[in-house]
């Protein structure tokens, strides 16, 4: 293995893995925040123990988070040596605030997680918003940095040199608004996804539940699929709204998102199929006319640039891109059938949970937003190759002098395996012991 | 607009006060885990109860100092932080393990969600990590101050294994353990409070600490004086380092006989700035450089026009952070808290 495929693999682990603890990072704290409100509003014992369980939920979700960001913000360095030469200036007001955010986080979670009782039972509430407040704030600080990647601005390009450069330049890239904003609702709806299914599968296995356990889980199930309710249609709305912006500033994204060889009007949205670059033909693709031009332009005959507008060395892995594309959006339209179906059922009978589909469907329904977010990443992330910093540097230039980083990918991919797993462990565990003996 | 040289200086003065308070803070619990490591006999499962009492509520915030002191770090000096990632690549990546290995099982031994068979595990996962991390931390700021780390106009030339791999190194992570050690020894004198057996236990161990930490200083010395005199003609010569190293050494000594008097509350403090002085003291021997003899503040790649908005946003932050800090550490350290 080279060792820029392989630094570029360590990169994509490691941010795929810290990325799902940081969307439960951003999310988690607003459900565990909103449990313990409704627990002080209401004086009902079972909004208490969905607060505790949320709140142990968000504590080992955002320590492995917390560590494994750590990672990054080293690896930047350790594989990227290059970039952080050239950029570190560009992207280090953002990161600053970042680290600043962050620390909120930690001092709040800290607060909250042991603070019931010690301090007075406002300010824990407010320390639970403090939380899901300064973890949102985090992650649109750290999409800035990735933004600005995409469309870098605010400096001057001098002999390989980036001068006159702008501190705030990450937050003025045109990509930050609608990027941020996909991120943030990705992340509750995704998060919502997961909570919502696993509550689900609780109630499904002990419909009979009743007590405080039960109406524990009715009361989760109802909050994380309000949280989907809200979300997800605005999701839909703002990855709509990425995708026209992407078609304007990054045309070669989208070209390989939808293996778009030639530039055309009237263009077709391809489903499926394999773009084949040797042969610029997509092949085995489901074609639907005139939906590109649409999602890209808002109009059926708009024009929809191709591959061929740009030089062939220039052209990210279009199969990769091309394939999350279609994952990503697949999700997204699964998870908004999902959410109309049950908002209808919601409407239909007060209880949606004694609706035995609804719950199967939750449970179905419950790993879409994580994948999609996962999915999203890749093409944004592959998408942007070969660039590090679009048109300004490539990614093979930037890569590290170390020989063998094949050695630390495979050590940073057993650990992020391990931990993975022993987080599934404990977060079932932790599902487990609310259900009643020989239930679980 | 303030001058770019000036800009430069002071954030080099925030990052090293921001890694003096990761040192206090996220050090000491590093060594927390090594007494844990340490714990035996039938007051062990106390003294880890005690420990994971001490550290479970901070030790996140605790850390995000690192984190700080990384970003400012890439953000001022990136040409510096290029060169370290570069030539210290293999202790920062053994460094990484450490600190996720660290933090991922001490959540998960904390949360009971496992049989205590398993949790005992983890236990030993946290602790044993706690040992080795610190010391490659102490590689890393070893090799740095070398002098054995080549680069030419902000490229590596001497390889990856120059100046961590030598006998200097190895000796400052042998002392950046130690200190991280001795502080959480004097800090779990004041939480054990209420517990007299452990609060002389912890009492004891402090003050061999000290000791300990006084011979680690004289071989660190005696190692930068053959194998890095670069270092240690600032550090034995210029008026300002000499300053500061007598003052660990009275703090060092005030805090032995705190410790001898068992007034615990002062000791935490003076042994704190005990350790403050040694970190602001290599700061100090490192004179202008960031990297010795590889990379120098003026070609560090500071952008003047980029630091100081990053500085106005840390006061900014500082105005908000420094009470949640403070409350913080009131809620779960203050005086007796530990009686309820």
């Amino acid at each position: 293995m080279d060792n820029l495929l392989a630094a570029r693999s360590q990169m994509a682990i490691s941010l795929g893995f810290h990325i799902l603890f940081a969307i439960a990072g951003m999310a988690m704290p607003v459900l565990m925040a909103l449990a313990q409100w409704r627990f002080l509003a209401t004086k009902d014992e079972a909004w208490h123990d969905l607060a505790h369980r949320w709140a142990k939920g968000t504590a080992i979700l955002f320590a492995v988070g917390a560590v494994s960001g750590t990672v990054l913000s080293f690896e930047l360095g350790l594989l990227w040596p290059e970039f952080m030469r050239h950029a570190g200036p560009l992207i280090g007001l953002p990161f600053s605030l970042e680290g600043v955010a962050f620390f909120f986080e930690a001092i709040f979670l800290g607060l909250f997680l042991y603070g019931e009782g010690k301090i007075s039972n406002a300010a824990h509430l407010a320390c639970g918003v403090g939380v899901a407040l300064s973890g949102t704030a985090s992650a649109v600080f750290v999409t800035a940095v990735n933004a600005w990647m995409n469309e870098p601005v605010g400096f001057t390009l001098e002999g390989g040199q980036l001068v006159d450069i702008d501190p705030w330049a990450a937050f003025r890239s045109p990509a930050f608004p609608t990027q941020a904003l996909h991120v943030v609702l990705g992340a509750y709806a995704a998060v919502a996804f997961v909570a919502m299914g696993i509550h689900a599968a609780a109630l499904r296995r002990t419909p009979d539940i009743d007590g405080r356990a039960g109406r524990m889980h009715r009361h989760a199930f109802g909050l994380a699929l309000g949280m989907a309710l809200v979300t997800t249609p605005l999701q839909i709305a703002s990855g709509d709204r990425s995708a026209k912006h992407v078609a304007a500033n990054q045309p070669i994204k989208l070209a390989a998102a939808e293996g778009l060889f030639v530039t055309q009007s009237a263009a077709p949205i391809a489903i499926g199929g394999w773009p084949d670059a040797e042969t610029r033909t997509m092949n085995g693709a489901i074609e639907v006319p005139y939906v590109l031009s649409v999602l890209a332009t808002g109009d059926p005959n708009g024009t929809v640039l191709g591959l061929d507008a740009a030089p062939r060395d220039q052209w990210p892995p279009l199969g990769p891109v091309h394939i999350a594309f279609d994952i990503m959006v697949g999700c997204g339209t699964a998870m908004l059938a999902f959410v109309a179906f049950a908002g209808w059922i919601w409407w239909r009978r007060r209880a949606p949970w004694t609706s035995r589909p609804l719950l199967l469907g939750a449970m179905l329904a419950s790993p879409l937003g994580v994948i999609a977010i996962e999915a999203g990443w890749t093409v944004t992330e592959v998408g942007r190759q070969p660039w590090v910093v679009r048109g300004v540097l490539r990614t093979a230039d930037a890569v590290t002098p170390m020989p063998h980083v094949e050695l630390t990918l495979v050590g940073f991919t057993a650990l992020f395996a391990l931990l993975g797993v022993v987080v599934v462990v404990l977060l079932r565990n932790l599902v487990r012991s609310s259900l009643p003996k020989g239930r679980r | 607009m303030i001058a770019e040289v000036t800009a430069a200086l002071a954030l080099r003065w925030v990052i090293g006060l921001a890694l003096v308070a990761y040192v206090l803070t996220g050090g000491a619990d590093f060594g927390a885990g090594v007494w844990d490591l340490l714990a035996r006999g039938r007051r062990a499962a106390k003294e880890r109860a005690l420990i994971a009492h001490a550290i479970a509520p901070i030790w996140e915030a605790n850390h995000i100092w690192l984190i700080l002191v990384v970003v400012l770090a890439f953000t001022g000096f990136p040409v510096a932080f290029a060169v370290v990632a570069t030539a210290l690549h293999i202790p920062i990546a053994l460094a990484l393990v450490g600190i996720v290995l660290r933090g991922a099982a001490f959540t998960f031994r904390a949360y009971g969600l496992q049989s205590s068979d398993l949790r005992d595990r983890w236990g030993r996962v946290f602790a044993w990590s706690s040992l080795v991390t610190p010391i490659c931390l102490g590689l890393v700021v070893g090799g740095m101050s070398s002098g054995h780390i080549v680069a030419e106009a902000g490229v590596v030339r001497s390889g990856f294994v120059a100046g961590w791999t030598s006998s200097f190194a190895m000796s400052v992570g042998a002392f950046t353990l130690l200190c991280m050690v001795t502080l959480a020894a004097v800090y779990l004198t004041v939480d054990a409070a209420g517990d007299g057996e452990l609060q002389e236990a912890f009492r004891r161990r402090a003050i061999a600490c000290e000791f300990a930490l006084g011979v680690c200083a004289a071989i660190v010395a005696w190692r930068a004086s053959v194998e890095a005199p670069a270092l240690f003609d600032p550090l034995v010569s210029g008026p300002a380092a000499i300053a500061v190293h007598g003052a660990a050494f009275v703090a060092a000594t005030t805090t032995l006989v705190l410790l001898a008097t068992r007034r615990f509350a002062i000791a935490r403090v003076t042994a704190a700035a005990q350790v403050a002085a040694v970190v602001i003291g290599w700061g100090l021997a490192m004179d202008d450089d960031l990297v010795h003899g590889a990379v120098s503040m003026r070609d560090a790649g500071t952008v003047g026009t980029v630091v100081e908005p990053v500085l106005w946003v840390l006061a900014g932050a500082s105005l908000l952070l420094g009470p949640a800090l403070v409350w913080l550490m009131r809620v779960f350290k203050h005086g007796r808290s530990d009686a309820d």
